[in-house]
């Protein structure tokens, strides 16, 4: 015991080095990290494999690798998803910029994609989809930036805590979702969402899932001049940095968090409707199949910077579709590849560390 | 001679070969070529009693068809939603000649990859519009389940007679719990036929019925029974896939008629049986039948005769003595057609006694009554379509809640 506590002092007291904040770090040496990362996480990966199942690991990658991109339609299906979790990062970033913790995204998606399935179903068949597809578009705009707005309402009014009111949030629309699924499904009672025929999204170049992708490419590169251009993505900055400065400077900060939940909301109405009009075509309670959680780790990881985000959800879903090939090729359970796909993203968080700090060890001199 | 001899010889030879040729064929109607391939969409994985049921048949008939595993794919976890779609265009993708989809909810995504590849078979249990879609390659399954849930209800029945024998109950206080999913056709008829076999047994039972709103829900589910147990309910069934219901049974040491499967390992002092669907013979009928180049069946249903429903082992530790004797009696009288689950003299409706009752067989959004259902005396379940249609509420069973 006694060795074990001198160990800590020892440690605590530098004698076997220091961890030091790094000023700035260059970029190739960050991305450098980054990937031996990576590299690091496939190796132990590699050990859990052998370790737990008969499986080659080298062949497993191989496996994950064709699960994503083995075919056209993989490939495609890889994107679309791609798109629809960078729309939500996208949403969810304006609002952590500013510190205020959106953890709603699932709920402001399942508002967008309620309303534009209600608009599909009382409006399909009376207007011509060209009327239809903008204002379901509109309708799902504004339904989930009014859902995004009540939090934010609360929050400069009451300065009611934004992470636990989002997070409520989202299960009263998960709630009204499964209602009106209810409602509308067919036969009644079955739980079986109705098919939706009107107002689906036109294919492009015989590409299902192309629009999609082309909405949020022009999403992402918007976001980014905003952020980075415009006045309001300044102010955004400045609050997120201190609302006290922000105050100093003249900035009204209450209209910055409401305008800015506003954006967030919106956008999560975008991948709402995109989900319901341009994929499923219905609407059910796991529509948004916890991208508004999964969400959270991709604007992080790419540090709120949109263009870094195309990287960090292209590598999230690769990850879940080249697990869910190892499930369906070795016929594991889906808790196997759940595992690696955690060991993979650990390592990837990890590394920030690394990237932050740098470990220095205490030089050997004689006479200690 | 010599001649007359050889030509004999040839002849005899030519029939053998002929016989022989015809034999082999017979036996191996269907040869199983390398290439040929089974797509599977699970909605669960194992932890389903609901899935574990499809995966275990799925296992067994492919097997005894003599695929090789590279020439079988299972897909496990695939929700009811664009997701099944797309799962059903990589299976065909990926070579194969049969897809089947386990999920009721599966059924219009597996319709729409129908209708993108006509040239592959796609099999979906539990559906309803196969026979009206008429789809060539797209095709419905069931089981006559609800035969063997009144087997399972006759089980029940005779548990609640003991109870009353042995003074732990009067009569009047026979009242069963059942924890239901959806409250839709297929857990309405599967209920009832329960409640009507115990109710063969045991006059005097009556029945509660608590709905979830999910398929599979293992906390609501074990809420639902904690309830019904609350309510005084003295033996309980489910038709909703977790281990809820089966576990707050065994907690509270109350007898459960299980589905799906045994759940004797778990709940080893209060399992009576249970009914279940084997999908082995389902498998086998259409792996044979595509081999085959024959068209399979819109609309598949069969019962005990098929192998096509089970019941499993019954625990004697809790089942009533005789139980099996009695089982095996109404067994023999359903199959012979001497005894119908729903015949209209063992029920009424509103205090009525039905002859005439038209059902939604055709799907569609409103519940649209189309087809004269009640003949000869009994309402003719799973004859119009595979899966089931029964949807009156009769007398005797309380609906606590409703989930549509």
């Amino acid at each position: 015991m006694r060795k074990l506590d001198n160990f800590f002092l020892k440690v605590a007291s530098g004698s076997y080095g220091h961890i030091i904040k790094r000023d700035d770090i260059i970029w190739w040496k960050a991305w450098g990290i980054r990937i031996l990362s990576v590299f690091f996480a496939l190796i132990v990966c590699g050990f859990v494999t052998v370790s737990l199942t008969d499986l080659n690991p080298i062949e497993m990658y191989v496996t994950m690798v064709e699960g994503a991109v083995g075919t056209p339609r993989l490939t495609w299906n890889l994107f679309q998803n791609t798109a629809i979790l960078l729309c939500v990062s996208l949403a969810l970033t304006p609002a952590f910029k500013m510190k205020f913790w959106n953890i709603g995204g699932e709920g402001q998606i399942l508002i967008g994609g309620l309303a534009t399935a209600s608009c599909m179903i009382f409006l399909g068949g009376k207007l011509p989809n060209g009327v239809l597809i903008p204002i379901m578009f509109l309708a799902s705009v504004v339904a989930a930036s009014i859902w995004a707005l009540v939090p934010a309402y609360f929050k400069t009014r009451f300065n009611a805590n934004e992470t636990l009111f989002t997070l409520m949030m989202n299960y009263v629309a998960i709630q009204l979702v499964a209602y009106f699924t209810l409602e509308w499904s067919v036969p009644k009672g079955s739980g079986t969402p109705r098919t939706l025929e009107f107002g689906q999204l036109p294919t492009l170049l015989g590409q299902k899932y192309l629009i999609n992708i082309l909405v949020v490419i022009v999403l992402t590169v918007l976001l980014y001049i905003y952020l980075k251009y415009s006045k309001q993505g300044y102010e955004i900055s400045v609050v997120g940095e201190s609302e006290k400065t922000a105050k100093y400077i003249g900035i009204n900060v209450k209209k910055v968090i409401l305008r800015t939940m506003a954006i967030s909301g919106a956008l999560c109405g975008v991948a709402g409707f995109l989900l319901v009009a341009g994929t499923d075509h219905s609407l059910k309670s796991d529509t948004s199949g916890g991208r508004g959680f999964t969400a959270i780790m991709v604007s992080w990881l790419a540090k709120f910077n949109p263009v870094f985000m195309i990287v960090t959800s292209l590598l999230i879903v690769f990850l879940q579709k080249g697990a869910s090939k190892i499930s369906e090729v070795y016929r594991l359970n889906s808790s196997f590849s759940d595992i690696i796909t955690g060991i993979i993203i650990f390592f990837i968080i990890g590394s920030e560390f690394f990237i932050n700090y740098r470990i220095k060890l205490a030089r050997k001199e004689k006479n200690v | 001679m010599k001649k007359t001899l050889s030509i004999l010889l040839v002849a005899v030879m030519l029939v053998a070969s002929l016989v022989c040729f015809t034999a082999c064929s017979d036996k191996k109607g269907a040869e199983v070529s390398a290439d040929f391939k089974v797509g599977f969409i699970f909605l669960h994985d194992e932890n389903s009693t609901y899935d574990k049921n499809f995966l275990v048949a799925a296992e067994q008939a492919t097997a005894e068809m003599g695929l090789k595993p590279e020439q079988v794919i299972f897909k496990t976890n695939i929700p009811e939603g664009n997701e099944c779609y797309e799962a059903a265009a990589d299976l065909a993708d990926q070579g194969c000649d049969i897809v089947f989809a386990n999920s009721f909810g599966h059924e219009p995504y597996m319709l729409k990859a129908a209708k993108e590849f006509p040239e592959v078979q796609f099999c979906h249990a539990t559906g309803t519009t196969a026979h009206t879609e008429k789809v060539a390659n797209f095709h419905n399954a069931f089981a006559s389940i609800y035969e063997g849930r009144y087997l399972a209800g006759i089980a029940a029945g005779m548990k609640l007679n003991e109870m009353i024998e042995a003074g732990k109950i009067t009569a009047e206080q026979a009242k069963m719990g059942y924890v239901g999913a959806f409250t839709y056709a297929e857990v309405m008829s599967g209920y009832t036929s329960f409640y009507l076999g115990a109710k063969s047994v045991c006059p005097t039972v009556t029945m509660e019925v608590q709905f979830t709103g999910s398929w599979y829900d293992e906390a609501l589910e074990k809420e639902a029974a904690t309830k019904l147990l609350s309510n005084n309910c003295v033996l309980i069934s489910q038709h909703a896939d977790s281990m809820g219901a089966p576990t707050a049974c065994e907690n509270a040491g109350v007898p459960n008629v299980s589905y799906n499967g045994s759940t004797l390992a778990a709940c080893p002092n209060t399992f009576i049986v249970s009914s279940r669907i084997d999908w082995t013979p389902y498998f086998k009928y259409m792996i044979e039948t595509d081999l085959k180049g024959e068209a399979i069946a819109a609309d598949w249903c069969e019962g005990f005769e098929a192998g096509s429903v089970k019941l499993t082992e019954i625990n004697d530790k809790v089942a009533a003595a005789g139980t099996k004797e009695a089982i095996e009696a109404a067994k023999a009288k359903l199959i012979s057609g001497e005894l119908h689950v729903f015949d209209v003299n063992t029920f009424t409706v509103k205090g009525e006694k039905l002859d005439s009752y038209k059902a939604d067989v055709d799907t569609d959004a409103d519940y649209t009554p189309d087809t004269e259902v009640i003949k000869d005396g009994y309402f003719h379940e799973s004859e119009f379509r595979s899966a089931p249609y029964f949807d009156l509420q009769i007398d005797g069973i309380t609906l606590l809640n409703s989930a549509f």
